[in-house]
């Protein structure tokens, strides 16, 4: 269950503020969960997967397992390890493959902080290349990281790791890219009648006092594409540039468009999508790929199966289905 | 007086030789040991990659040093006041007359709610929360409240400093001022204040060394200073060397603060004739 509005409330008419029907959509999405259950579901979520992980030892008896059809087929594990891990090479725990994300994940990217689902985007993109690699249902563990912990050295506590990292080549140095599975754009947040408002162009945004959160690719936007007269202010995470937007000391934030219209939609009250950036504004791609540790076997695998997702059209149906919403804020452009 | 040492200078100069020699044996020996040793370890290449890439230091490090400038120029913002809203407080909290009750009440409540609530989270409630009462751009900048953030907080610690070196001088030295016919205020200003100040020099040092690091705490509500910017070059280069280009450069500073912070408190033992007992 998604809570979604109908198509005909969310058609988006150009011109028209399209954030309204985002709003309905995505506070729909918040209201739904009561913080104590978003705090509980993750803990029972993991619960159970310890459980089944333990349970599916006993050759095969699956009298626990509601949700994975192929395990009356076969034993979760042993499916796993026949299809997905002899061709792959080792995981971390052999026929299990552990895929990490942030703690907290955010919407649209994972549906309730609650990946095991496969609700939201890297939630389904994550699970449907697992499915190609071979590992279904309890053969997945999900686990969670921060972003340092998945590019320090050392042994890894995840096979493969997705929280809307952007490729670079100077991060490639320390860690191994997958090919990306999404590619991102950037797009402008404020609160009315801010001096960001009404921009068509970079040259209408030299002089606006710009946030950003810390070690983000709209950060590097904003220092390297807009090049605004002062210097930007930098924030741990989204709650520090809304507070930042509330007290006065920005005027307009960055971030790539889903979580621009996420954190306008849910967390800024009075706040807009004011303009999106091309995705190739400044002459880089922000492409989001799959984090593994540096030189492991896996990548290569993981490399195939989003090609052969991206070939047979599934990866754009998860994007459809998923960041459809994510259209329609006027564009700004470069020159 | 003939200039050849006596006996006993002779065994004192043999003494001392010897214990050179064997702190510079154990020295080479602990620092040999580490050298040889950690480089050893299976995950040393990861580690050397991650935290000491020289490429990224010398990419990264004139960045640094330029951000570090705001730290600097908050701490010298911070201090006097600090200074001056310390000792307010510690005098208002020594003062006698039951009419200042209030002012003494006030003064404990100060330090014990601001000494209580971790400065981070100050930052955050001050830093955020006064500019939402709708400052104008210009008063509602982040380092303007980051730093009155640290001056509330840190004072709250100097106070109290300040109030244990005015309760240290004895009360005879108070009572000896006041029958020579000194006023109260007299008798804090020219008798008992010049001697507290004298005994806590040492921890108003220290203190000073713990608020050039929690200077960095102000870049959580925006102000791109050297942590900040650490933070950006980690996530840039996906590599920790910039985290240790900024610890180089704290050392820089706060190292020769510790070492005047010894050499005034040996002074001081020095001077109050404490011996030192090896």
């Amino acid at each position: 269950m998604r809570g979604r509005a109908s198509e005909e409330e969310c058609a988006v008419t150009p011109g028209s503020s399209f954030n309204g029907c985002v709003n309905n959509n995505l506070k729909e999405n918040i209201m739904r969960r009561s913080p104590a259950l978003r705090r509980i579901i993750p803990a029972i979520a993991v619960g159970a997967l310890v459980l089944a992980a333990c349970g599916s030892d006993d050759d095969g008896d699956s009298a626990d397992d509601t949700s994975a059809p192929a395990a009356t087929e076969a034993p979760a594990d042993t499916a796993g390890e026949a299809s997905g891990a002899v061709d792959c090479g080792a995981t971390i725990d052999d026929g299990v493959l552990t895929i990490a994300t942030g703690e907290p994940a955010f919407y649209p990217w994972v549906i309730d902080d609650a990946p095991e689902t496969g609700e939201g985007f890297e939630a389904a993109v994550a699970l449907a290349v697992a499915a190609e690699m071979g590992y279904e249902g309890d053969a997945v563990v999900w686990t969670r990281t921060t972003f340092d912990e998945a590019i320090q050295p050392g042994a890894k506590s995840f096979d493969m790791n997705l929280q809307q990292y952007s490729i670079t080549e100077e991060r490639r140095e320390n860690i191994d890219f997958s090919l990306p599975y999404f590619t991102s754009n950037q797009a402008i947040v404020a609160l009315e009648g801010s001096a960001a408002e009404g921009a068509t162009t970079i040259a209408d945004l030299k002089d606006v006092k710009f946030g950003a959160q810390v070690g983000t690719t709209s950060l590097a936007f904003i220092t390297e594409v807009i090049q605004p007269n002062e210097e930007p202010f930098v924030y741990d995470d989204n709650v520090g540039a809304k507070a930042a937007l509330e007290a006065n000391q920005i005027d307009a934030a960055v971030f790539d468009l889903p979580t621009a219209l996420y954190v306008s939609g849910v967390e800024i009250e009075g706040s807009a999508v004011i303009g999106q950036f091309p995705a190739d504004a400044g002459g880089t791609t922000d492409q989001f790929g799959f984090v593994l540790e540096k030189g492991s076997a896996l990548t290569s695998c993981v490399d195939a199966a989003i090609t052969t997702l991206t070939e047979n059209g599934e990866l754009e149906a998860i994007t459809q289905e998923w960041l459809s919403d994510f259209t329609g804020a006027p564009v700004i452009t470069v020159e | 007086m003939s200039d050849r040492p006596t006996r006993r200078e002779r065994y004192e100069r043999a003494r001392r030789r010897r214990s050179v020699v064997v702190a510079t044996v154990s020295t080479v020996v602990v620092v040999g040991a580490l050298i040889i040793l950690i480089p050893l370890t299976p995950g040393w290449e990861r580690v050397r990659q991650a935290f000491f890439d020289g490429d990224v230091f010398v990419e990264t490090f004139p960045g640094l040093v330029e951000a570090f400038w705001l730290d600097v120029k908050i701490l010298l913002w911070a201090t006097p006041f600090i200074l001056l809203v310390s000792l307010l407080v510690a005098l208002a909290r020594n003062t006698r007359s039951p009419a200042l009750f209030p002012l003494r009440a006030f003064a404990v409540i100060y330090t014990d709610v601001l000494r209580g609530i971790p400065v981070i989270l100050l930052v955050f409630l001050i830093g955020f929360g006064v500019p939402a009462l709708g400052l104008s751009r210009e008063w509602a900048n982040p380092v303007i409240w980051g730093t009155v953030t640290l001056v509330l907080s840190y004072s709250a610690y100097t106070a109290e400093i300040i109030r244990s070196g005015i309760d240290a001088v004895h009360e005879s030295q108070r009572a000896g001022a006041r029958s020579l016919g000194m006023t109260s205020s007299q008798t804090m200003r020219s008798i008992v204040l010049p001697q507290a100040f004298r005994k806590i020099v040492p921890p108003m040092m220290n203190t000073f060394v713990s608020l050039q690091k929690d200077v960095a705490l102000v870049s959580l509500i925006g102000p791109v200073e050297i942590l900040r910017q650490a933070g950006i070059d980690k996530a840039t280069y996906a590599n920790f060397t910039p985290y240790v280009a900024a610890s180089l450069i704290f050392l820089a500073v706060t190292i020769p603060c510790t070492r005047l912070a010894d050499w005034l408190l040996a002074r001081q033992r020095a001077r109050t004739g404490a011996t030192t007992i090896a």
